[in-house]
């Protein structure tokens, strides 16, 4: 079980290594606070259409699984999208788009293809736990790193000091790649050691 | 934002480069970095993302408009327009298949893909969400999917010069690609001046 959890968080990080997700979690990185808001709605998802498939997996037909899957997984999309709508309307235009697509980010689909429907329950739990955590560890950290440099703040408090000169470039879309780039390298050379 | 009165031509340029769908909104990255370390592959992702892509943009146009919203039913629409794709996406290879050979083989291997490339389902939700007319999303998904053939051929060049360049160690394949990427998003930037869309 702990291995299942761990794995997600840095031998098998979902953004870092499967190089799943990364769509949500470049473009919503502008900030700290939409960083956190992605990462919970995504976990939601996650962690729910995990557990709905293993304990369904075995009346679901071999052939229309995917099919059913995507119902599965879209439902959950659903309902988080119109609760963000409701609850929390300014996260929710700030995410825009990317909250319905969801249900085509690889690591969900993925997840209940290659894990959810060959295991139990509480592995398919404990690795969509896993899994959420390393993503959201990453699109934490990407977002504070650019809204640190871009803007001075992270989670709308400022850090750095009052003559600070932001580098606009970061909240920007090529600050992404940039920075992403970056993790993935660091990621890299630690992985080696 | 786009609307209904901007012109058709700008509409074009607007989703094809001002605002690229894999440059500016980060969306269909997975496939992007996935399948650019080949030229073929590439112009043949490209070829079928363009087709699939308008099709199925029209498709859920007309869903959307004659069929969820006469009944009320707006809030099935994820589930909807992404069984749409599927659906298209396998009616388009058995098409294909049976009336054309040469693009079947051509296309074949990459179009089962499409399902879960999120640009197709982004476009179906852009057209719906900016409330464009028929021709207009029409016009709309044309350029999405011709700036996502657009970036990906051009990157797929770029990473063909990338292969035998001295790169440092921690930095070989993904991460250089992804500063590659920063660098050619930099340029797609200098076009938000251009037409302020």
């Amino acid at each position: 079980m702990i291995k299942e959890f761990i794995k997600g968080i840095w031998k098998e990080n979902p953004i870092l290594v499967i190089m799943l997700g990364l769509c949500p979690a470049l473009a919503v990185s502008t900030s700290a606070m939409n960083g956190v808001g992605m990462s919970l709605a995504f976990a939601f998802v996650l962690i729910c259409s995990n557990i709905v498939i293993a304990s369904i997996k075995k009346i679901i037909p071999g052939e229309i699984r995917i099919p059913a899957y995507i119902i599965v997984i879209s439902t959950f999309v659903t309902i988080i999208d119109y609760s963000l709508k409701a609850y929390a309307p300014a996260l929710s235009s700030s995410l825009g788009i990317f909250v319905p697509l969801i249900v085509v980010n690889c690591i969900v689909m993925g997840r209940a293809e290659t894990f959810a429907s060959k295991n139990g329950i509480m592995a398919s739990l404990f690795d969509a736990l896993g899994m959420s955590i390393g993503f959201t560890i990453v699109i934490t950290l990407l977002a504070s790193i650019r809204e640190l440099l871009g803007n001075g703040t992270i989670f709308g408090y400022a850090v750095m000091p009052q003559n600070y000169q932001p580098f606009l470039i970061m909240v920007l879309p090529p600050g992404a790649f940039l920075v992403i780039g970056f993790l993935m390298a660091l990621h890299k050379k630690l992985s080696r050691k | 934002m786009v609307s209904n009165e901007t012109g058709i031509f700008l509409l074009f340029l607007s989703a094809m480069i001002v605002n690229n769908i894999v440059l500016m909104r980060f969306i269909a990255l997975c496939s992007f970095f996935g399948i650019s370390n080949n030229m073929e592959a590439s112009v043949g992702m490209g070829m079928s993302v363009i087709f699939v892509m308008v099709m199925s943009s029209t498709v859920s146009w007309l869903i959307y408009h004659f069929i969820l919203i006469p009944f009320n039913l707006t809030y099935l629409r994820t589930a909807a327009f992404i069984l749409t794709i599927a659906t298209f996406v396998q009616l388009t290879e058995m098409f294909i298949k049976k009336t054309s050979p040469g693009l079947y083989r051509a296309l074949g291997i990459y179009l089962p893909l499409i399902v879960v490339n999120c640009a197709v389902l982004a476009a179906a939700f852009y057209c719906i969400d900016y409330n464009l007319s028929f021709i207009r999303s029409i016009v709309y998904a044309v350029g999405i999917a011709a700036g996502y053939c657009f970036a990906l051929v051009l990157f797929a060049g770029i990473r063909e010069k990338i292969d035998i360049a001295p790169i440092p160690k921690a930095f070989q394949g993904y991460p250089i690609a992804f500063i590659t990427a920063s660098l050619m998003s930099l340029a797609f930037l200098g076009f938000k001046g251009l037409f302020g869309l």
